[in-house]
Order: structure tokens, then C-alpha cells, then sequence
């Protein structure tokens, strides 16, 4: 059986008629854990959207293979429904749809079974106690008054409710203090194992120090220029990515 | 609890059509002999019967409203006004005739009677068929009947209040309803009695061409309590049918009323309803409202608080499809003072349909220290339908906190995105958002409403995407 879950293929992706990706090739095996770092603008978060195939997004050129499967031009919640899931940057708000209806709901969809309604609260309120989440979240609007931190826990808590093959973190450390970084990166190492893969995407080496990563990849001007292993991470937060900038000639 | 699968929710409930079946069916059109006729097959009092006949005077007298809605295609001409089906007025849900029993039975009725009820009234085109009330309810004293019986049993009550909160100048519909008036229910709830389970009335209009005007009377007398519910549905026919009901309640010194309506007529349907509370000392008056179905609306329910201290609240919430112009809103005039008001409207429109907000605010000079908040927000599905606001403020003295809201949105694709990412489809995605937007408005609703108004808003939202 083959190891291979994720495998992007000289992929260009246009946003706003713009030119971002400019052939991107990525492999990501089950039980890895990548690293996608770069300067702003480099093409991180089109890179995640791309691989949910956001409709803002064109694909100019390239396949994105998924667990064998061409999902290069599948809806994004049929890439969903096959194990993909992104943690957004920016959660969207949406008043009016508890964080429990919510969840239960995208499950249902996800797992295409009923969801348990005991078991389903009980293993919420376990994950919400292990990400040191207020529980009264549990009752409150999608990311409606959360602030910044209580967002990206939440990403955190759907990644391990709905339990997905490839995890694609995208700045979920971002603007984060120190200890919520802990907690984001507690959230990653309980999810992790060995039939499942976690794809971060970051311009900061903080939430790098408690995981074990596989692979480190510099993204700059849509190109992925370097890929190395965590010493990578670690001379970038040294030297940061000028040296890398300069190797690209516009 | 009743459990409703969204998959088994089909739009033919509403549109099942009987047989146009009836014992008697007036002639169409509006005239003197035609509005003695209802009097005479109604076997009204004397009192009623002129009371009808000086409502004709009136309509006939009173000119078509010049703002909101064109209603131009309504012709009294062509609109049957009275309609008695084939049965009498039974108290046992066994003795309605099987094919409108079949009706209520798929729209729920006899089953929301069995679970969460204290009492119910069903009416089918002009006449009530079906009335029934919990025993501890009538050993306290309360009276829920259907308007007959009451115009009957129970004159001085009936006399005292019929059309004086809304009275027949008021404008041409409510003239109308005076004049042909049939139906409805009559509730009195007794000095500091609280009915703890909600009442219903439940109005389906089947024959086609014809109109509705049921009168419902409410008073909640001193420190009493009650929630009514109505709920009105029809199938559609071609032609224009009428609804032009009157909601006349009386909450009295420190009671406490709220009505409940979800609306779902045909969207043949003219729903010119009027609907109007007075409100006394210390008194709360509360109007949870669901407007789904009918062509044109135009519904302004209306507080009017003339004792100190009374309170209000409207939450309400409009969705207008193709072909409908849902002109909708509340109305409240302070008369004393310490009276306060809290407004939460909310639209939805698509496919080209309109919703406006259209409401009064009057404070006047001697309701010192009053409050009134307003929030109006609007939600359009798309480029072609439109949303609009029209708030009249009178507020004639100073010593007030006014405050008034409103915001227009449309669904941004990042939101879509977003839930799409966690593996809802799009139509998914848009439904869990609009029903989210709908939220505040069906939590306070009674669980099978609620579920009644999701259900509506999946139904409304079939197809949406193309």
C-alpha cells in the first residue's frame, strides 16, 4: 500500500488575474509533519486554498493528487469529504449556529453517518478541556465575539473533531502568545499519527520548537526555492529569507 | 416531540388542494344584499348586523391606500367573501369531515394538541371546524372559542372591545373585515390566571377565489398571562384569493401576552391583516412573527402603550422569493410614560423578491423617560432582489433614549467557503448561514415552529443555487 497522501504536480495558480504559484511540486507522506515558511506574498495561503480548490483561485496548470486521486478540480467540500481540512487564517463568522450545531452537522457530513449525540458532546467537552477552551463556547455563534486566540483553537478543536487525513494549518500560530502556541501545538500532537499528515504553513519558527517536523520547505515568489529538514526552520529564524530572495531573479 | 426530517418536508403540505366542497358559498363581490346575507346565514344579533352594514358604509366610502404594495389586481368583484364548508363546529377531533381532518392531520395540528398544547381552533375557509380546550383551563375561567359562539355566549365582553382597538375607519380593509367577518377565536383569560402552555389557531383557506376574515379577540385581564400562536396556510390557486383578518388584544394592567404567527399562505395570496394590542400599566406585549408565503403583505402589527410602564417587543422576520413583495413592519405609539419598545426585524429576500421594513415609532409629549430600540437587518441572496427600509419617527418629547439600526448584507463567498471547507455543499452552506441569520427570530419560537421555520427556509432555499 502506498505511503503517499498528498502530491502536488508543477501547479500555477492565478488569483485576481495575478500570477502567484509558479509551479509548485509537493509530496507529503502519512505520518509526516511539513512546513510551509516564506515572506509575505510569497504564495502560502494560496497554496492551502488552492489545494480545497477555493473558487477565488485559478488553477492555470498542475494536478493535485489525493490518496491516489486526481481532486485537482473537485468542490470543495467533496476534497472535504475525502479527508482534506484547512485551518483558516481569518474564521469566518457566522452568527446564529452554535459551535456544537455546527460541528455535529459538518461530521454527519464528513463521516456520511449519524453523529451520536452523547458521545458526540462528550468527546467535545474532552477537547475542549485538553485545548484549555471555555466551555460555554460550546453554546456560543461560530467564531462570533471570539477573539483572536479563542478562533484559532477552535480551528484546532474541528481538526480533531472531524479527524481528517491531511491537515493543512495555515498561520494558525499567528498572533498568538506564547502559551496558546503551546496549546495550538499540544493540539497538532494529539491529532498526529502515523496514517494521518499535518501541513503547516508559517512565516515564524515559534510553533516549530515542540513538534517534531519532517520536512521544511521555503516558499518565495510561488516557487518552493529549498526544502530541508528542521535545521532549515532554524536558520531561517537566524538569517531570514533574504539570502533566498536574492536566488530569485524576477 | 415532534421530529421532522428535512428530507421528508415536501412543499405539497401546503399545496394540497381539497375539493372546493362547501355547505354555502356567497356570491362574489361586495354589496348591501350580499353582507346581509352573511349576517342573516350567520344568524348575527341585531347589534352585529348593523355593526356590518355600517362597515359597508364605510369601505365603500374609504379610498385604496397610496403608498406601499400595487393591490390594484385585487377586484372585490371577483372575491368570494364568505365560504362555510360542509360541517358544523365539532369538539371532537373524530367528528371533522375526513378530507379536512386529512389536512390538518399532515399540516400537524392534532399532534402539536396532543404534545404542547392547552388549546386549539382550526378553521377551515370562512368557519371554525374544530375547537377544543384543556378542562383545568375552563375550571379557572378561561374562554377560548371560536368568535361566533362567542358573539353569542358572551355579548357584554364581545361588545365592549369588537373593532374598538381596531376600529372600522381605520382604513379600507379593516372597514371590509367589519362588514364581512367570519370565524376566528375569542380567548379571555381571567385576573391573574397564567396559562403556562401556548393556545393555537390554525387558519387554512381552501376554496378558491375567495377571501379570509377571521376575527380574533384577546384579552388578558389584570395580572393574567397567555402566549397564542396562529399559523396560516393555503394552496395556491391561479387567482387571487384575500386575507384580511383583524387581531384585536387587550393586555391588561401588569399581564402579559405574546403572539406567535407563522404565515404561509399561497402565494396567490393578498394578506392585508391588521393586527393591533393595547397595552395597560406595567403590562407586556410581545409579537413573535414568521411571514413566508403570500404574493403582496403589507402587516404592520401595532402596540399602543397607554398605561406607565407598559412594554413591547416585535421580532419578526420576512422571506420574500420570486414574485412576492412582503411589505412588513411594526408600529408603536408611547402614551405614558416609562413605556419602552424593542424592535428586531430581519428579512430575507431571493430570486427577485422584496422585503420592506415599514414601521412607526410615536413617542409622545407626556411618555417622559421612554425607550424605544430599533434593529432592522436585511440579507439579499443575490443581485436581483431588493431590501428596503421606511421608518417613520415622531418623537415629541426629549426626555427619551431612541435608538435605531439598520443593516443591508449580502452572503460573502468566504463564509460559503468556509463551511464548504468542513464539507457542507454549497446549498448546505448557504441554508446553514440564512437559518443562522433567522436564529434569533425562531428561537422564540415553540420547538415545532421553529422546526416548521427551518423547514420553510430549506424549502425556500431548494434550488437557490444554480
Amino acid at each position: 500500500m502506498s505511503n503517499k497522501l498528498l502530491e502536488i504536480n508543477d501547479l500555477y495558480v492565478n488569483a485576481d488575474e495575478k500570477q502567484i504559484l509558479k509551479g509548485i511540486n509537493l509530496k507529503i507522506n502519512k505520518g509526516e509533519i511539513h512546513v510551509i515558511m516564506g515572506p509575505n506574498g510569497s504564495g502560502k495561503t494560496t497554496t492551502a486554498n488552492a489545494i480545497l480548490n477555493n473558487p477565488l483561485y485559478t488553477k492555470k496548470n498542475g494536478v493535485i493528487k489525493f490518496d491516489g486521486e486526481d481532486i485537482t478540480n473537485l468542490k470543495t467540500d467533496e476534497i472535504a469529504r475525502k479527508g482534506v481540512f484547512m485551518s483558516f487564517q481569518l474564521p469566518e463568522e457566522i452568527p446564529g449556529v452554535s459551535v456544537t450545531n455546527f460541528l455535529k452537522y459538518a461530521k454527519n457530513k464528513v463521516t456520511g453517518k449519524p453523529v451520536k449525540i452523547f458521545e458526540f458532546k462528550d468527546e467535545l467537552k474532552k477537547y475542549m478541556e485538553e485545548l484549555n477552551m471555555n466551555p460555554k463556547n460550546m453554546e456560543r455563534s461560530l467564531n462570533v465575539g471570539f477573539s483572536g486566540g479563542e478562533k484559532k483553537k477552535n480551528e484546532i478543536l474541528q481538526m480533531l473533531v472531524l479527524n481528517p487525513k491531511l491537515a493543512i494549518l495555515d498561520e494558525t500560530d499567528s498572533g498568538l502568545d506564547v502559551d496558546a502556541i503551546k496549546i495550538v501545538s499540544k493540539g497538532i500532537q494529539m491529532f498526529k499519527n502515523n496514517k494521518n499528515a499535518v501541513l503547516i504553513i508559517t512565516h515564524n519558527t515559534k510553533i516549530l520548537h515542540s513538534l517534531k517536523v519532517d520536512y521544511v520547505h521555503v516558499l518565495v515568489d510561488g516557487k518552493i526555492v529549498k526544502t530541508g529538514t528542521q535545521d532549515l526552520a532554524n536558520e531561517i529564524e537566524e538569517n531570514g529569507y533574504e539570502k533566498y530572495k536574492m536566488g530569485v531573479q524576477e | 416531540m415532534k421530529k421532522t426530517n428535512l428530507e421528508e418536508v415536501n412543499r405539497n403540505i401546503y399545496d394540497i388542494k381539497n375539493e372546493d366542497k362547501y355547505d354555502y358559498k356567497i356570491k362574489k363581490g361586495l354589496t348591501l344584499t350580499i353582507v346581509d346575507e352573511i349576517s342573516r346565514q350567520k344568524n348575527d344579533p341585531d347589534w352585529m348586523r348593523e355593526f356590518r352594514i355600517k362597515a359597508l358604509e364605510v369601505y365603500n366610502k374609504l379610498e385604496l391606500p397610496t403608498w406601499g404594495p400595487d393591490i390594484s389586481e385585487l377586484n372585490m368583484d371577483e372575491i368570494a367573501t364568505y365560504v362555510r364548508p360542509k360541517t358544523k363546529l365539532n369538539t371532537s377531533w373524530e367528528d371533522v369531515p375526513e378530507d379536512i381532518k386529512n389536512t390538518f392531520d399532515k399540516l400537524g395540528i392534532p399532534e402539536a394538541e396532543k404534545t404542547s398544547l392547552a388549546g386549539v381552533g382550526a378553521q377551515y375557509d370562512s368557519e371554525v371546524v374544530y375547537h377544543s380546550i384543556k378542562e383545568d383551563l375552563i375550571k379557572q375561567g378561561v374562554i377560548y372559542t371560536d368568535m361566533e359562539t362567542a358573539v353569542r355566549e358572551y355579548p357584554d365582553l364581545v361588545k365592549e372591545h369588537f373593532m374598538k382597538c381596531v376600529p372600522i375607519y381605520d382604513h379600507k380593509f379593516a372597514a371590509l373585515h367589519g362588514a364581512v367577518w367570519s370565524g376566528g377565536s375569542f380567548v379571555y383569560v381571567p385576573k391573574g390566571v397564567k396559562v403556562d402552555i401556548p393556545l393555537q389557531s390554525y387558519f387554512r383557506l381552501n376554496s378558491p377565489e375567495s377571501g379570509q376574515f377571521e376575527h380574533t379577540l384577546i384579552i388578558v385581564d389584570e395580572g393574567a398571562s397567555l402566549h397564542f400562536i396562529e399559523g396560516c396556510s393555503a394552496p395556491k390557486y391561479n387567482k387571487v384569493n384575500l386575507h384580511a383578518g383583524c387581531v384585536e388584544l387587550y393586555v391588561k394592567e401588569n399581564a402579559y401576552l405574546r403572539y406567535s404567527t407563522i404565515e404561509n399562505w399561497s402565494k396567490n395570496m393578498l394578506n392585508l391583516n391588521t393586527k393591533k394590542a393595547i397595552v395597560e400599566k406595567n403590562a407586556k406585549m410581545e409579537w413573535v412573527t414568521g411571514s413566508f408565503g403570500s404574493k403582496i403583505s403589507m402587516l404592520y402589527p401595532m402596540s399602543i402603550l397607554n398605561g406607565q410602564g407598559a412594554k413591547t417587543e416585535y421580532t419578526g422576520i420576512s422571506f420574500a422569493g420570486k414574485g412576492q413583495n412582503l411589505d412588513n413592519g411594526f408600529k408603536v405609539i408611547h402614551n405614558s410614560p416609562n413605556t419602552s419598545s424593542v424592535v428586531n426585524a430581519k428579512s430575507i429576500s431571493k430570486n427577485g423578491g422584496k422585503c420592506t421594513y415599514r414601521s412607526l415609532v410615536k413617542i409622545n409629549e407626556n411618555a417622559k423617560n421612554s425607550k424605544c430600540s430599533v434593529s432592522c437587518e436585511s440579507l439579499m441572496l443575490d443581485d436581483i432582489s431588493i431590501s428596503d427600509t421606511i421608518p417613520v419617527n415622531d418623537i415629541q418629547n426629549d426626555e427619551v433614549e431612541f435608538s435605531h439600526e439598520a443593516k443591508i448584507g449580502k452572503i460573502s463567498d468566504k463564509a460559503i467557503f468556509y463551511l464548504m471547507s468542513r464539507g457542507l455543499s454549497q446549498e448546505d452552506a448557504l441554508a446553514m448561514i440564512v437559518r443562522g441569520f433567522a436564529y434569533p427570530i425562531s428561537k422564540e419560537l415553540p420547538l415545532e415552529y421553529a422546526v416548521e421555520m427551518n423547514n420553510l427556509i430549506n424549502l425556500e432555499l431548494e434550488g437557490a443555487i444554480g
